[in-house]
């Protein structure tokens, strides 16, 4: 069965392939510049003493993206 | 002379290759976007010498960020005669996003695959050849660290460069291959582009700079537009082709790469630091711990309170009597900081001793004050707080090169955020505490213009190290000649205070002048790597030469000036040491003095008053010269009087206190002016310089003397008269009320429009 979720409701530990980005101009040309494109595989790694940001692996290096910015990538879990 | 560009990645080791093939200086960080301006060196072990150019790192050629724009820039217009692309190979697939975007301009390239041994430790193998097949680009493997490769790299980038290169494109295949195809032979026939290939692409991303210069080609693109849609990406070229990008090179380069069963140990051992860094609960506390370390290693005369704690007592009784008596502390040990500048002060002290000896009797008495009064005053004033300044530039490379600089910004994030800033505006405001200047210029990796500019504004409120001396000296005076406080205690909330009011302009700034979206926090995390005891040393020599050259030169002049109008009077005749209040600068400061009644030091004071006007005035070029003034002009008031250099000015202040009855609140109010006024020359060249906009540049030296003209009047007031605290509160309420209903009104306005 095929889940689709929001990047800033994963778990930590939880992994998904990117279905969709949403947003617009800066942010979400910034997203795409830095590998989060459908196909790509993302994985929660933790999120900061605060709640926020979070951190991700993709494509092999970390990012750090805020919640705000999470909630534009759709993934499909696995 | 030929021109090589190094282009890649933030963190790809760009700048490691940059110090390996010309020796130079260069600064190396591991924090995304530490290069912030483009450097040049020179090559010499090709047949001919090679200028190398080291751009800032980017992850793309789209226009959102300076360092993105001076690169593009760079590559179109400065036509380099070679790129050397730097790809970080343990990093392969977004690295190559990047390439995939050079390989698009028409000049000549190499790709050097940097780290390549790091992928063989952690058990992985990269084929380079086959990456040269598929890409068509030269690739060299290279290890810019242990200078492996290199040598190989020049001389391929030296073929490449008397070949010449047409621009090739990986998105050939994808779904706008075809209009990417049309526009570039549309831009080749009109014959007046350069790189059709890149701008043709451009277009069809709908760029906007592009859009304005070729605006009859973009009604081809909008035309396409209409007819097109893809399902997942509907008509967002942009997005369609970032994807193609990154499409292309997972489905090429993944059999390049042949990855070891199992986890990447390398990664696991920065992830096992990671795990203690920004933990839950420990992330914070150790952070802050981190940060008192930082500052009590550099500043504290008493290293871990083992004084205060009483596990020593007496001190260095064996050094008593030498000339080193008091360079490890009294009654506790002193910080590596405090005894590296103990000891300078001390060598120092004695050649300006042996110098004024040497020209007694030789020489007419002006030109012995000039000299070892004038000149030798004011070089050794800056000179001596060096070693502290550049201690905590150490810490601060340590912390930047290991990568936790980067994880700060990811702990600090979410507080940074309720000011309207991002986790990144930290790194550059901690940076003030140092040196103002570097500061400034680091702000560059902010890609907000709003964030940059409220940024730049609020770094001089950070304490830097040319403003310690005011802090110790007035605060050391006020312990010693009204028996009250405490030093440390006076002096760390000064820095409070500067940090709490820089917050409080970000707020208001952001709430009235800079409101907009907060910055987006959409950044790479590097993995911890152990400093690199090499790139230390290049970049404390490099900031080392700075403060020596700043030191020779606007310091050295701006004090030859001061003695010079502060020794001779309208009619430029010498006035010695005891009848400076009849000088030029005497005149000018008694002028000035009434202005700061409200702050406590104007016409209250009385005769000798405006000694503290012009310390301050003097402190416009450089902040050091402030108490360095009031030693100087301490003579005047006592004639004979001989400032005690181990005292560190506090002797200075406390005659001035005794000479003009000025009280503790007013000295306050006197520290947190100098404290947020307008900065040293150098700062504001800076800050003039990297300000986005130039007419902004106005409004900031404005701001900076509203801000502290009030800072000082608050403390005095305050201070002297403690219920003027509600007047001050009712007032910055009703500024709170009349700023939320306006944007309130905003809000409003902006929605009734909406519908």
């Amino acid at each position: 069965m095929v889940m689709l979720k929001n990047l800033s409701e994963f778990e930590i530990g939880e992994r998904g392939t990117v279905k969709s980005v949403g947003g617009e101009g800066k942010v979400r040309r910034r997203l795409f510049d830095m590998g989060v494109t459908p196909g790509a595989e993302i994985i929660l790694r933790k999120k900061a003493p605060l709640g926020d940001p979070l951190e991700v692996t993709i494509r092999g290096y970390e990012l750090t993206l805020r919640k705000s910015e999470a909630a534009l990538v759709t993934l499909e879990v696995k | 002379m030929l021109k090589f560009a190094l282009a890649g990645n933030p963190n790809s080791g760009k700048t490691t290759l940059f110090n390996n093939l010309t020796g130079s200086t260069a600064h190396v960080g591991n924090w995304p976007g530490v290069t912030v301006d483009k450097r040049e060196g020179t090559y010499k072990k090709c047949p001919e010498p090679i200028s190398i150019v080291d751009l800032p790192g980017i992850y793309s050629l789209s226009p959102y960020t300076p360092e993105e724009v001076i690169t593009r820039n760079f590559i179109l217009n400065e036509k380099p005669d070679c790129v050397i692309n730097i790809v970080d190979a343990t990093n392969l697939e977004r690295n190559l996003y990047l390439t995939t975007q050079i390989m698009e301009i028409d000049v000549p390239m190499v790709i050097a695959l940097n780290m390549i041994d790091e992928v063989k430790k952690a058990g992985a193998e990269i084929d380079g050849k086959k990456l040269e097949e598929k890409i068509g680009v030269s690739v060299v493997e290279i290890s810019a660290l242990k200078g492996i490769g290199i040598a190989e790299l020049m001389d391929r980038a030296y073929e490449e460069c008397k070949k010449g290169r047409k621009g090739s494109t990986v998105l050939k295949d994808c779904p706008l291959g075809h209009l990417i195809n049309d526009v570039r032979i549309a831009l080749e026939g009109s014959g007046k582009v350069d790189n059709p290939l890149f701008h043709a692409i451009k277009l069809v991303e709908i760029d906007a700079l592009e859009a304005e210069a070729h605006s009859d080609l973009i009604k081809m693109v909008e035309e396409f537009k209409e007819s097109f849609c893809d399902d997942v990406f509907g008509d967002d070229f942009e997005a369609v082709i970032a994807d193609a990008r990154y499409k292309y090179i997972s489905k090429n380069f993944s059999s390049v790469l042949t990855k070891p069963a199992g986890e990447n140990r390398l990664l696991t051992k920065s992830d096992r630091i990671d795990r203690v860094m920004t933990h839950k609960v420990l992330g914070i506390p150790i952070f802050l711990a981190i940060l008192f370390l930082v500052f009590h290693l550099t500043f504290s005369e008493d290293l871990f309170y083992l004084g205060a704690l009483g596990v020593i007592s007496e001190g260095f009784v064996f050094l008593e009597g030498t000339f080193f008596e008091g360079l490890f502390g009294a009654g506790g040990i002193n910080s590596p900081g405090v005894i590296l500048l103990t000891f300078l002060d001390t060598c120092m002290g004695a050649l300006a001793e042996a110098v004024a000896a040497a020209l007694e009797g030789n020489a007419a008495g002006w030109a012995v004050g000039l000299v070892s009064d004038g000149i030798l005053g004011g070089l050794f004033s800056i000179l001596s707080f060096i070693p502290q300044i550049l201690m905590l530039f150490l810490f601060f490379s340590i912390l930047e090169d290991s990568g936790y600089m980067a994880r700060i910004a990811f702990i600090l994030d979410r507080i940074l955020r309720k000011f309207g800033l991002s986790g990144r505006a930290f790194m550059p405001m901690i940076m003030g505490f140092g040196c103002s200047v570097p500061a400034i210029i680091n702000t560059r990796a902010l890609a907000d213009e709003n964030e940059r500019t409220a940024t730049i504004r609020v770094i001089p409120f950070f304490c830097c190290g040319a403003k310690m001396p005011i802090l110790t000296a007035i605060s050391g005076a006020i312990v010693m000649q009204f028996g009250i406080g405490n030093v440390d205690v006076i002096t760390y909330s000064m820095y409070v205070v500067g940090i709490a009011v820089a917050m409080a302009s970000v707020l208001l700034m952001r709430n009235t002048t800079m409101k907009g979206e907060v910055p987006p926090f959409i950044m790479e995390l590097p993995a911890y790597r152990a400093p690199q005891f090499k790139s230390l040393m290049i970049h404390l020599w490099d900031k080392a030469k700075h403060f020596i050259k700043k030191a020779f030169t606007v310091i050295l002049a701006s004090t030859i000036v001061i003695w010079l109008i502060s020794h001779f009077d309208w009619n430029w005749s010498y006035l010695p040491d005891d009848r400076m209040n009849e000088s030029i600068l005497a005149g000018i400061g008694q002028l000035l003095q009434p202005l700061f009644t409200p702050l406590g030091f104007g016409w209250q004071l009385g005769e000798w008053g405006w000694i503290f006007t012009v310390a301050a005035i003097t402190g416009l070029v450089a902040k050091e010269n402030v108490v360095a003034t009031m030693g100087t002009l301490a003579a005047c008031i006592t004639g004979g009087f001989v400032a005690d250099e181990a005292l560190g000015g506090i002797d200075a202040v406390m005659n001035m206190i005794q000479a003009t009855n000025i009280t503790v609140p007013a000295l306050i109010a006197f520290i947190a002016f100098n404290l947020t006024t307008v900065p040293c020359f150098a700062a504001v060249a800076t800050a003039r310089a990297e300000l986005p906009a130039k007419r902004k540049f106005n409004y900031t030296l404005l701001f900076w003397l509203a801000t502290s003209y009030i800072v000082g009047t608050m403390i005095y007031l305050i201070g002297s008269w403690w219920w003027t605290a509600f007047i001050f509160a009712g007032i910055a309420a009703a500024t709170i009320a009349a700023i939320a209903a306006n944007n309130r009104k905003c809000n409003c306005l902006c929605k009734n429009r909406r519908m």
